[in-house]
């Protein structure tokens, strides 16, 4: 990828913005719509927080000694709902619109666009209404925030350094998820269509939604190491959550690894992802009417 | 419409012969049903694995919850279990789950009857001898057999990988003759109970919403996420007497012995009553939509 100057950064922002304020005015059209998806991703979510309570209502934890009490895993929960739905809001309805202009050809339009490809069509839209998820996210990050700091037995006010890293990895997260979404994407080019893969996508993200540590243990090994080392979507939430979730116990060096191999895997999952898009692109054939 | 008066003679001509008509339009209405789902087979087979892929987070999710139960309370790992259900009993259960919602899921039917309605599709049930109702049931039988025929495979392949979470191994004969009788059971009030929920489309055009607010009432309160009786008391009291526990939590808690062998008949005698009530809600909401249908569109 050649250098892009800052005229041009400042040009892409503001393309971006266009596409985030067209994709609001559409949203706005349909008002009714708009507010009934936000109100079942809500669902969604207490669906879920209910499953979690309820689970918490016959342990302490999830896992022995793992430190995962209640309102840490809430505060994981809420980190995961993060991700996730920026992953919607931003990039969701572009992959899915990527696979339908390959299938119909009208990625011929994209590629002549004077504007980086991968750009054009990992940004074009924007789900507002996937961003109810976010709040909801914040909701009960707060809700958790606040029990852990007013608990009686290990009170937890996390750090300002905490925090800020907390917000980088989770941008980390969010980059990893959209690289892995590119890249299967990316290979509807060469099946054709990928029913399927958007299933796997699900199923794969599916692991990311628990502490790492569950996993490690019998035959969970090499599925630990294959969701941490290669496919690393075990990284995406675990890593920050740790961070904000626990601070105070002293980091042990493996601790420390994980979160330099978080940065290391966000720049490779970047590379890769922009490599596999190239290679797509490549063997792009035009679909015509 | 010359076709259909034909056929419409040709119906009364064939009066005596009603049944053997019937049975020949079913038989039509089954193979097209079964050759439609038989052409994607080898996508479909390896889309049927895929989704057990859950099973596999719920699975290392609840052994970590056991785990810490078990070291909280000292019990020995086999003693531990939360509401009757052990760390094995849950996998077995969530495995069980998958096989009543491989019966008891409709996916697209509430829909697809909310759809035909809009776009005036509906009316040629209305002009053609076939019963709406009926068509759409032999469709789905259709499409869930040829579904079984293939999806047997993964099923097979997953149940003989986690045997051992089934530790007590089969069951009685008469506990799995009520096993078989409620998935069948679940099959027809997942089908009446959808089909309700898509007349709905005869009173509003656009059903979606609602079909999703159902859709997640029916995953959190069918027992699709977790074993019923981990609810607490006051709520499971209430989640028992709706019908959503049919379509996943009954079945798995007959196969695996939780619900007493005594109570058995009087359990599935109140779900003969909820498909009966079901089929009739079914039957009511088309004839009262049918009466004030106005079909638009071509």
């Amino acid at each position: 990828m050649a250098e892009i100057p800052k005229s041009s950064l400042t040009r892409y922002g503001k393309v971006f913005l266009t596409f985030a304020r067209n994709s609001l005015v559409r949203d706005m059209t349909f008002r009714t719509n708009f507010v009934l998806q936000c109100i079942s991703s809500v669902g969604w979510t207490m669906m879920n927080v209910g499953f979690y309570l309820i689970i918490f209502q016959y342990t302490n934890t999830i896992g022995a000694d793992s430190g995962w009490d209640r309102d840490k895993f809430f505060l994981f929960i809420a980190t995961t709902w993060f991700i996730n739905s920026l992953v919607q809001a931003f990039f969701m309805p572009n992959a899915e619109e990527f696979s339908e202009l390959i299938r119909t050809g009208g990625l011929d339009f994209a590629l002549l666009k004077p504007i980086d490809t991968q750009f054009l069509v990992s940004f074009r839209r924007v789900d507002w209404s996937a961003l109810s998820n976010f709040a909801a996210g914040a909701v009960i990050a707060i809700i958790s925030l606040y029990s852990l700091a007013t608990r009686k037995v290990d009170p937890l006010i996390p750090s300002m350094t905490s925090i800020l890293l907390y917000l980088i990895f989770v941008a980390c997260g969010v980059v990893i998820m959209y690289s892995l979404m590119i890249c299967l994407s990316a290979t509807s080019i060469w099946l054709g269509r990928n029913q399927t893969l958007y299933n796997f996508w699900f199923y794969i993200t599916n692991f990311s939604r628990y502490p790492m540590e569950i996993y490690n243990r019998g035959w969970g090994r090499p599925l630990y190491g294959l969701f941490t080392f290669i496919i690393p979507v075990l990284l995406v939430v675990n890593v920050p959550a740790r961070i904000l979730a626990r601070p105070v116990s002293p980091q042990t060096w493996e601790d420390q690894l994980l979160i330099l191999w978080s940065l290391l895997a966000t720049l490779l999952s970047v590379l890769i992802s922009r490599w596999v898009f190239r290679r797509a692109l490549l063997s792009y054939r035009s679909a015509s009417s | 419409m010359p076709d259909s008066a034909y056929r419409s003679g040709e119906m009364e001509k064939n009066a005596g012969l009603g049944l053997r008509w019937r049975l020949s339009v079913w038989r039509a209405i089954l193979s097209t049903a079964l050759g439609e789902r038989l052409v994607y087979r080898g996508d479909f087979a390896l889309g049927t694995l895929m989704r057990f892929l859950p099973i596999v987070t719920q699975i290392f999710l609840w052994y970590a919850i056991f785990d810490s139960i078990e070291s909280a309370g000292g019990d020995t790992p086999e003693d531990s279990e939360i509401r009757g259900f052990r760390f094995t009993d849950i996998v077995a259960y969530y495995l069980l789950t998958m096989v009543a919602r491989a019966f008891s899921s409709m996916p697209g039917l509430a829909s697809g009857i909310a759809r035909e309605i809009r776009d005036g599709e509906i009316k040629r049930y209305l002009i053609q001898p076939i019963d709406l109702i009926s068509f759409l049931l032999l469709t789905r039988i259709a499409h869930k057999l040829a579904y079984y025929v293939i999806a047997i495979l993964p099923f097979g392949l997953v149940f003989f990988l986690c045997r051992n979470y089934f530790t007590e191994g089969w069951p009685p004969p008469q506990v799995l003759i009520a096993f078989v009788g409620s998935l069948v059971m679940g099959f027809l009030i997942g089908f009446f109970l959808e089909a309700a929920i898509g007349m709905i489309g005869f009173w509003f055009l656009e059903v979606s919403s609602l079909l999703f607010v159902y859709m997640l009432f029916s995953f959190f309160l069918s027992g699709h996420m977790f074993p019923l009786t981990m609810l607490p008391d006051n709520v499971a009291t209430v989640v028992n007497f709706l019908p959503f526990k049919y379509l996943a939590y009954f079945p798995a808690a007959i196969f695996l012995g939780k619900i007493p062998t005594e109570d058995l008949p009087l359990e599935l005698a109140i779900e003969v009553c909820w498909l009966t009530f079901f089929i009739l809600l079914c039957r009511f909401a088309y004839s009262r939509g049918v009466r004030r249908y106005s079909g638009f569109g071509g």
